[in-house]
């Protein structure tokens, strides 16, 4: 499997999603202003502070010229995953449901996390098992996941909702708990809390390399 | 032609601005405030005003979460 690892300008995250995504295939760094995918197989939208953050998290940096192809690459069934920021920039394109407010905290925190995973049959969970905790640090200020309460139900009814933070762990608010959520295919995923930054136990945990082994388990389009 | 967009958190959203702008003005001895909302303020010259709602939908606001409002 190919992973391709969009950078933008206020990208932080890029690097380690890189060497998450080269412990299970090869990777290479996409660059936002370019509308090429080089045919990768996976496309990776990672953590950071896009285009600064401006205006709304993530609303600037879905109009990126690279977000085109990757807009149509989703829609064919192309393996998707944003992680924080990248997650934001998800929502805020249309390729998953809800959006993302402030902590309410409103401050930045960081700390490891314990979530359950809800689905296991995504493009991005198949190598987990359903009730499976995974333990995956997150950091951010604005990961408070939302969406009205029709579009939680239909969420919940189609499997879209793929990872919770587990009981005591929604420390941002998340409507239902909901940590990870996917379009309706499954090819789609976004969560918020970061599983590049758990890929080797010296670190703490290497639980979040699951997801990069799920994307290449997937056989190739 | 000057316009103005007032984007809101939509109600029934937390707001956790509101609610610390809310709390920190009993504290500097103004009494009797309550419903504090934070949003933003966006002025734009445009030619073509018509285009303005688009605008909103699109860009200035992510009406999943926000209301707006033109002037």
């Amino acid at each position: 499997v190919k992973f391709g690892v969009v950078r933008f300008p206020g990208s932080c995250d890029e690097v380690d999603a890189l060497l998450a995504a080269s412990r299970v295939g090869e990777a290479e760094l996409l660059w936002h202003g370019d509308a090429d995918l080089r045919d990768v197989d996976a496309v990776i939208i990672p953590g950071g502070f896009s285009y600064g953050d401006h205006l709304r998290v993530g609303a600037i940096a879905r109009f990126a010229p690279l977000m085109v192809e990757v807009d149509r690459f989703a829609r064919n069934g192309g393996l998707v995953l944003g992680i924080c920021n990248g997650f934001q920039v998800l929502c805020e394109a249309g390729l998953l449901p809800g959006a993302l407010l402030p902590n309410p905290s409103l401050r930045f925190t960081c700390r490891q996390v314990s979530l359950e995973v809800v689905n296991a049959s995504t493009s991005w969970t198949g190598a987990c098992s359903v009730g499976e905790r995974l333990s995956i640090p997150a950091k951010h200020t604005t990961g408070r996941y939302y969406a009205s309460d029709p579009v939680l139900d239909e969420m919940a009814a189609n499997g879209q909702v793929v990872l919770r933070y587990a009981d005591g762990e929604n420390f941002n608010g998340s409507a239902r708990d909901i940590a990870g959520v996917s379009n309706k295919a499954g090819n789609v995923v976004g969560l918020m809390p970061h599983p590049e930054h758990a890929v080797d136990v010296l670190t703490g945990s290497a639980d979040g390399l699951k997801l990069f082994e799920s994307a290449a388990r997937v056989p190739a389009a | 032609m000057r316009v103005r967009v007032l984007i809101r958190p939509k109600a029934g959203i937390l707001d956790p601005q509101g609610q610390t702008v809310e709390r920190a003005l009993p504290a500097l001895g103004f009494s009797g405030v309550s419903n504090v909302h934070v949003g933003r303020l966006v002025e734009l010259d445009v030619e073509d005003a018509s285009q303005v709602p688009a605008m909103c939908e699109k860009l200035l606001s992510n009406p999943l979460i926000e209301d707006y409002e033109i002037q």
